[in-house]
């Protein structure tokens, strides 16, 4: 394998030893490759790329319904979208807010993932089954279909949850709005969230953690290492790879969360529930300001950059993806 | 000498950890699953059942009545024939071009490759909301709003970097001694590679095809924003659109949920472990 990757081109352009010489022209090697991601790079610069640069160009213009029905180009304006965001004081709480919710998202669902991946490698192997079917029902889950689930179960008249709450001594849940307070409504789409992205997370942790050589934490075991210090000496710094990948995926998923804010609050999430995905989408459409809308999906698009091209950087360096 | 003690004591401490897992894993299935029994559970409830301030959590009563007023709703043909086009039609040629695309940077070197696979990790990272102004803009200036084709375009986008990603795992443990082999015994480069890696391939190339399949038949936002006829709306926007429309009728809209979830959740069953295996795969092979 080594051999034929390392010098394809030996591999293709020289006929085999003993073989008559054949003198059809080959295609080199890297014409092929380059032939072969043509397609994709099509697409991903038509579909990607173009609408990155147009998002940025957009946000230094102020382009309104009246530019897109006539046609007419947008004036360009600088950076006056990004001055009127950056002096909008509810702009940093959308983004402290985006932040804290990523945050909690990501932490609640790597621990409780982790979790699940140990107890299913210890547990029998019936409860192992139960848990994969289960773990996969709920991956296969839509978000629409789970947010909407989620939305039945804490319904403030007929909801489940809140006759389970109430059956607790002197808790009157008796219709209970959930999504009153911006707290325990975010707490209910955290639930949301971090059910639908704990099947992903722990089943790939699960497929990675089976690979750890046994012997190796049996090893550490009989030096006296304890669960936890096996855990983060031996096992962690194995699995730190699959780490890598599956925290840089909560975290881009978990920061452009939209669905599940924007179905859970019936499609029209109040200003103290908008995270950016949706703040950015709310002043587009909603108020037509496409310029303003694009200006705050760049800044999104930016602070997400910062956190994952070093994160995918030092993953590159280390030769973890090759 | 000590080795004696010491087996018996991790022995004694793996059978009590076998049984604290085995609870674990029992009450956190339960937990997990809930919602999901909650969905069906409702979907299959008779109408008295439904808005009771006890619930009910089972019934002797079981109806398809629920299935029948969401089957009857308006668009539900619509939206079901909408989802089905657009989904087969992502999963075909996101398919073809991601098989492509791995090949290539699996079994090729060539200048860039690393810029590539660079590219095509960050291209994840590219929300969908915020692309999804431009793209609007885009579709709206080449005529394709409120079509199909331009839907599928656009989930291309979102599609196309996982599946190369997970594919160039399944491709890249194919040896390619191989492929070697059978070009030696005279196979041209595309014999050997339709005769030895496709079918070697074939389980990733399910588990890819199901994972972009999955993707666009539960896409939403972008959905709702391009396509505005409600002729033209797809599974998650009727559905959606189905709970502002009639007031909230659960039993019907739970069972709209779950004839959506059904699908998918037997296609993942088929699937899961390639997926699993290929992004790991991904992860810690070169």
């Amino acid at each position: 394998m080594t051999a034929y990757t390392q010098a394809p081109a030996e591999a293709a352009g020289a006929a085999p030893p003993g073989s008559p010489p054949r003198r059809r022209r080959r295609l080199a090697p890297r014409t092929i490759g380059y032939l072969l991601i043509l397609p994709t790079v099509l697409v991903l610069a038509g579909v990607q790329g173009y609408p990155l640069v147009k998002l940025a160009l957009l946000s230094v213009q102020d382009l309104t319904q009246r530019e897109l029905f006539s046609g007419l180009p947008a004036p360009f304006i600088g950076l006056g979208n990004y001055a009127k965001i950056l002096s909008d004081p509810d702009f940093y709480l959308v983004v402290l807010r985006t932040v804290a919710f990523t945050a909690a998202n990501v932490a609640l669902t790597l621990v409780l993932a982790t979790g699940l991946a140990l107890v299913m490698r210890a547990a029998s192997r019936w409860c192992r089954l139960l848990l994969t079917v289960v773990l996969i029902c709920v991956w296969a889950m839509p978000q629409v279909v789970s947010t909407l689930v989620f939305n039945w179960l804490f319904d403030y008249e007929f909801g489940v949850v809140n006759w389970l709450v109430g059956r607790l001594p002197g808790v009157d849940m008796n219709g209970h709005d959930w999504y009153a307070n911006t707290i325990s409504g975010f707490g209910v789409i955290t639930m949301i969230v971090v059910w639908g992205a704990i099947p992903f997370v722990a089943i790939t942790l699960y497929a990675g953690i089976s690979q750890v050589p046994k012997e190796l934490e049996e090893a550490a075991r009989v030096d006296g290492a304890n669960s936890r210090q096996i855990f983060f000496r031996v096992t962690y710094p194995i699995l730190r790879p699959i780490y890598t990948i599956v925290t840089v995926l909560s975290v881009i998923w978990d920061f452009q969360v939209f669905n599940q804010v924007w179905v859970a609050r019936g499609g029209r999430p109040e200003p103290q529930y908008q995270t950016l995905g949706v703040y950015s989408f709310v002043r587009a459409f909603g108020v037509n300001e496409y310029s303003l809308g694009a200006a705050i999906a760049v800044i999104t698009v930016l602070l997400l950059l910062i956190f994952t091209v070093f994160y995918i950087r030092q993953s590159l360096r280390q030769g973890e993806i090759d | 000498m000590a080795s004696q003690p010491s087996t018996r004591a991790r022995r004694g401490r793996r059978g009590g950890g076998r049984i604290a897992a085995n609870t674990i894993g029992i009450v956190a299935s339960v937990v997990l699953i809930f919602p999901v029994y909650w969905m069906v559970l409702t979907a299959f409830k008779p109408g008295d059942e439904l808005m009771t301030y006890t619930p009910h959590f089972a019934t002797l009563h079981p109806t398809l009545a629920n299935f029948s007023r969401a089957v009857h709703a308006p668009h539900f043909a619509d939206a079901l024939g909408n989802s089905v086009v657009i989904a087969f039609s992502t999963m075909i040629i996101a398919l073809v071009l991601a098989l492509l695309a791995a090949v290539a940077i699996a079994r090729f070197r060539w200048y860039g490759r690393r810029a590539f696979i660079f590219a095509i990790l960050v291209v994840q990272m590219v929300p969908m909301s915020a692309l999804i102004i431009p793209l609007y803009l885009m579709l709206n200036s080449i005529d394709q709003v409120n079509k199909l084709s331009g839907v599928v375009l656009t989930y291309l986008a979102f599609v196309l970097p996982f599946s190369i990603w997970t594919l160039r795992g399944f491709v890249a443990g194919v040896p390619a001694e191989l492929e070697e082999a059978a070009m030696v015994d005279g196979c041209t480069r595309l014999q050997a590679f339709f005769r030895i890696v496709l079918p070697l391939v074939f389980p990733g190339l399910v588990a890819t095809s199901i994972y972009a399949l999955i993707q666009s038949w539960n896409e939403y936002i972008m959905a709702y924003v391009l396509l505005s006829d409600q002729q033209k709306e797809t599974l998650p926007v009727w559905l959606v659109s189905f709970v502002s429309a009639h007031g909230v009728d659960y039993g019907a809209l739970m069972a709209g949920a779950t004839m959506m979830a059904l699908p998918v959740v037997v296609f993942f069953a088929v699937i899961q472990r390639h997926v699993a295996s290929g992004l790991t795969a991904g992860a810690v092979k070169g």
